[in-house]
């Protein structure tokens, strides 16, 4: 089985100063990834530059055995929700249909088994009741489980969310990673990036510490060691040696 | 009704009664993606921008629908190009580039000492509607309507969600120029009726009305067409009575149904929002 995502000394720079560089990694397929790191880490980047939504200026990035091109769709992705406008004219089932689109191809509309098919996938988040509302009237992790049934909808191999658990309410978050790891149970690949530590052991098979490089990454024991911690948020804690902790 | 009569007697009448609905219809239409893409601005900067065109077709003696596509696209282009090429920002592009056609076109009308009557360029006179205006407006309508239907998906996805229709490996940003493509298209086809000042009203009133109206895009689309063609034949009405500039009278009338919507429309019109509020109130302290 081909490998989901080979990276070789991947390098991403916004005018001239480097966001990441130096990243290489290796993820099979049916890995939850957790991607983690202090704020500016260049997680996003990172993920954008997987999507192929920022230039790559070093390195080489292989999905599924071959380009991003050839694999567009077989991916889904799940931006933070702050990116969207949610007054949109759009109802919920209308938001979940729109991930069948980019098997559809030009010129082609959903038909009925489509309709049924994204009708499942409300199913799946269990927002079906939702299904004629308008999206801003949902709450964040209604929201949040829209767009992951609108993933699901697409039927991809390679699943990108962008900090998904933010702001979103415990019945949700569970929903959202049970799901995630059914996908992985199919043999799916998840990579979310992630902001709470002290999940991250119980959610994911494999963390990647990021700072601008790979500061470590391996099993979720491996990686969430106090030193190894300390390392990449050692700006962030900086204060507590002001503070007179040590 | 005189209105009604005249129209039955008077060809001219028909010809503007037949080519302002198609004006409201199709500037519903486009005006609905050009909202809920931010684009209001765009609009009124492509709309000035067909002035050089009309100018420099009239004096070349080509129909002026040729000269005005090319140089509202070609503004269209510009914009983007100085606004991905440099700091600044794309409303500010807008405001240099589209200024800056307009301000030819004034020049080029009179240097070229065209037959065009500058005010009903920039004001719109549905009455003095010809056959082969008539015609341009009905073929231009048709197409633009073709072409909404066609790549509705598309123009859905990338106007909700561009990231991910970039993802998925559509061509966003000639999707872009696609809809300013047609957004030209529709400015031309309007400049009898409203005129090139006045155009974007069209555009964007009766699809806000709209949006104030339903939660749907595709039920968005529809109504927006409808108010659109309801405000022109009312501003023709006004217009043909009174005998004012039917560019103005059609505007006001879009007008007077976005506040309608405004202030009564079932879900966002401000007086439920404002009697639920109080409601709210009432409970919570009851």
């Amino acid at each position: 089985m081909v490998s989901a995502l080979v990276l070789k000394n991947v390098g991403v720079s916004y005018h001239g100063k480097p966001a990441i560089q130096e990243i290489d990694l290796t993820v099979e397929q049916g890995n939850i990834l957790g991607i983690i790191g202090p704020n500016g880490a260049g997680k996003s980047t990172l993920l954008k530059a997987l999507l192929n939504l920022v230039p790559i200026d070093k390195g080489s990035i292989e999905i599924l055995g071959s380009t991003l091109k050839q694999n567009r769709k077989k991916i889904a992705y799940v931006p933070q929700r702050s990116e969207f406008d949610w007054d949109f004219p759009i109802h919920v089932l209308d938001t979940v249909l729109i991930g069948t689109y980019p098997n559809l191809g030009l010129f082609k509309r959903p038909k009925k088994k489509d309709k049924e098919w994204a009708y499942a996938c409300l199913e799946k988040v269990g927002m079906e009741k939702f299904a004629d509302r308008q999206i801003g009237e949902l709450s964040g992790g209604q929201q949040q489980r829209i767009f992951l049934a609108r993933a699901l909808a697409q039927n991809a191999d390679l699943f990108f969310l962008d900090e998904p658990f933010v702001g979103i309410d415990v019945a949700s978050e569970e929903t959202i990673i049970n799901l995630l790891k059914d996908l992985k149970d199919q043999g799916k690949t998840v990579v979310v990036i992630h902001h709470d530590l002290s999940k991250a052991n119980d959610y994911f098979d494999q963390l990647l510490l990021l700072n601008k490089q790979v500061v470590s990454f391996g099993k979720p024991q491996e990686v969430l060691r106090p030193e190894i911690i300390l390392k990449a948020y050692e700006r962030e804690l900086s204060f507590l040696h002001k503070v007179g902790v040590s | 009704m005189v209105f009604i009569e005249g129209i039955i007697q008077y060809d001219f009448l028909q010809k503007a009664l037949l080519t302002s609905i198609m004006v409201g219809v199709i500037c519903g239409v486009i005006g609905c993606f050009i909202i809920l893409r931010g684009m209001a601005l765009m609009g009124d900067a492509i709309s000035h921008a067909v002035l050089p065109g009309v100018a420099v077709a009239y004096a070349l003696g080509i129909n002026f629908f040729f000269g005005a596509v090319f140089t509202g696209v070609l503004t269209a282009i510009g914009i983007g190009f100085v606004s991905q090429n440099s700091r600044i920002k794309q409303d500010t592009s807008i405001g240099i580039m589209f200024t800056a056609a307009f301000a030819l076109g004034v020049i080029l009308i009179t240097v070229l000492e065209s037959s065009t009557d500058l005010y009903h360029i920039l004001f719109g006179n549905v009455l003095a509607v010809r056959p082969s205006d008539m015609w341009i407006t009905l073929g231009t309508g048709v197409l633009v309507l073709a072409a909404v239907y066609i790549f509705y998906k598309e123009l859905l996805v990338t106007s909700f969600d561009p990231t991910m229709a970039e993802v998925y490996g559509l061509p966003v940003r000639l999707i872009h120029y696609f809809l300013m493509t047609l957004l030209t298209m529709v400015t031309v086809a309007s400049l009898q009726t409203v005129g090139i000042v006045l155009v974007v009203a069209m555009l964007i009133t009766p699809a806000a009305t709209a949006y104030l109206l339903t939660d749907r895009l595709s039920v968005m689309v529809f109504l927006s067409a409808a108010i659109g063609a309801s405000a022109s034949v009312i501003g023709l009405y006004f217009s043909f009575t009174y005998n004012l500039a039917s560019g103005a009278t059609i505007v006001l009338a879009a007008t007077a149904l976005f506040f309608v919507a405004f202030l009564f429309s079932p879900k966002q019109g401000m007086i439920w929002r404002k009697l639920s509020a109080k409601k709210k109130q009432v409970n919570v302290q009851s």
